[in-house]
């Protein structure tokens, strides 16, 4: 396993393998999804209260899910980064950036359409609301930051540093804007407090989390792969991949 | 060690009022974004009254990043940071005593401007008391956290407005707490659950941000 995992941190293998993985990865993350969104849009009833709106939650809770998930996995990998200077972890963390920033948007997209037929708004300064939307722009000042600084490698170690800070941070947010929101105006919305969710409901929601997985994963590597091949350019190895292509 | 953490504070405040036009910009713009809001929202007391704690916090925020934004620029020019980089002495610690410095030149005057807009605001006395309270913890915790944003962005050349944009999403529970509690002091609620919330960031931001704005440093300088 650890054998595994250091032959993995050389760009050239993980190159070669992730290059092996990724139609696998992109065939399940297909699969998974139409069986997710045929379960949730035609299989799953109707919900008693919110009847057939509620359905959004197939894509909602996965996004919300998956932009809390990223944000963790781009600390773990920037702590990597940071203690045994890996190089592939920065390119993960990096390479995660963009994804993790779209799935928070969507989050709170289908979140505020969902939101305007069953509050009868776009917006409210709900507590988990504000919190995802905070997390956008941490997600948002990352970007902003590795895209400022020209170094490639000083600007993935600068923001893995920022990504801890974030992550100290993103308990300490997620609390005190929940206080913020409960002393301000009680809880208004009850109805997002799901009752226990019936099992018709629940296997498509999970079907769909794993398939959103799944697509961060694919699409993370396809994303890793060029900025490793971008990186190392003037390697030997690369070289001898494109040829003559990318020797002028 | 603690002769170097004295000496380095020592020479940042002689530079400081050396300075001392320069002192009181952050303290103008704290002032004037005050006074914009009695302008733009409305004269009205009653209003002015509940939407003071947060305007003044606001305000206290903006100037405490703005006058962060030269914090080791000069250093960094011309070479002084580098050395402290090098030197035998824990980097966190002389990180430390310049965040300090610096926080007695601009959060300090903060303070004591605070009761004077809290006056031209219309709170009661209360709440100018809790301000005080608030700004008083709440201003180094400002500071301590927004040295880790100068700190990533000391070499780029246009740091300024990243700066913000790192920065003011982990300004929020300072801001909340705080604002919460001047609130609730003006309600004659008490506040005590609001402030050690803000002492026990403050002694996190105390151990955990030295050492993160070293590292950031290290990064950026390298």
């Amino acid at each position: 396993m650890w054998q595994f995992l250091h032959k993995l941190a050389s760009p050239r293998y993980f190159y070669d393998i992730t290059g092996k993985w990724i139609p696998w990865l992109g065939g399940l993350t297909v699969m998974t999804l139409l069986a997710g969104l045929y379960y949730g849009l035609l299989k799953a009833p109707p919900d008693y209260q919110q009847g057939e709106s509620y359905r959004i939650m197939f894509i909602h809770v996965p996004a919300a899910w998956m932009s809390m998930f990223i944000y963790v996995l781009m600390a773990f990998w920037s702590g990597i980064n940071l203690i045994w200077n890996i190089k592939l972890a920065d390119v993960m963390t990096v390479s995660s950036a963009t994804l993790g920033a779209s799935f928070t948007f969507l989050a709170l997209m289908t979140g505020s359409l969902w939101g305007k037929p069953m509050w009868g708004a776009w917006w409210v300064w709900d507590a988990r609301l504000t919190s995802e939307l905070i997390l956008l722009f941490l997600y948002l000042g990352y970007i902003a930051l590795v895209a400022a600084i020209e170094d490639r490698r000083t600007a993935a170690r600068a923001g893995g540093v920022l990504i801890l800070v974030g992550v100290v941070n993103i308990p300490i947010i997620h609390y005190s804007v929940e206080w913020w929101n409960t002393l301000h105006q009680g809880p208004t919305v009850t109805k997002l407090d799901k009752p226990s969710i019936h099992l018709s409901m629940l296997i498509p929601l999970l079907i769909m989390a794993v398939s959103f997985k799944l697509y961060y994963l694919t699409v993370v590597l396809m994303r890793a792969r060029a900025e490793v091949l971008d990186r190392e350019r003037r390697s030997a190895w690369v070289r001898e991949l494109f040829g003559a292509k990318l020797a002028n | 060690m603690f002769q170097a953490f004295k000496a380095l504070m020592k020479r940042d405040l002689l530079l400081a009022f050396r300075h001392r036009g320069e002192l009181a910009n952050p303290l103008l713009f704290f002032f004037m974004i005050v006074t914009l809001f009695p302008l733009g929202v409305s004269p009205e007391v009653t209003l002015l009254r509940k939407i003071a704690p947060g305007v003044i916090w606001i305000a206290a925020l903006l100037a405490a990043l703005f006058s962060l934004e030269n914090l080791f620029r000069s250093d960094f020019e011309d070479g002084a940071l580098e050395q402290m980089l090098l030197s035998p002495q824990p980097l966190s610690l002389l990180v430390l005593a310049k965040v300090l410095a610096h926080w007695l030149v601009s959060g300090l005057p903060m303070l004591l401007l605070a009761p004077l807009l809290g006056l031209l605001l219309a709170m009661p006395e209360p709440a100018i008391a809790a301000l005080e309270l608030t700004l008083a913890i709440g201003t180094p915790l400002l500071s301590l956290i927004g040295a880790i944003g100068v700190a990533l962005t000391v070499g780029l050349r246009r740091g300024g407005v990243l700066l913000t944009l790192l920065i003011m999403p982990l300004y929020i529970p300072v801001l909340i707490f705080a604002t919460n509690a001047v609130t609730a002091a003006a309600a004659g609620m008490p506040i005590a659950g609001q402030i050690y919330f803000l002492a026990s960031l403050l002694v996190l931001a105390l151990t955990l941000a030295p050492l993160a704005i070293a590292a950031a440093l290290r990064i950026s300088v390298s």
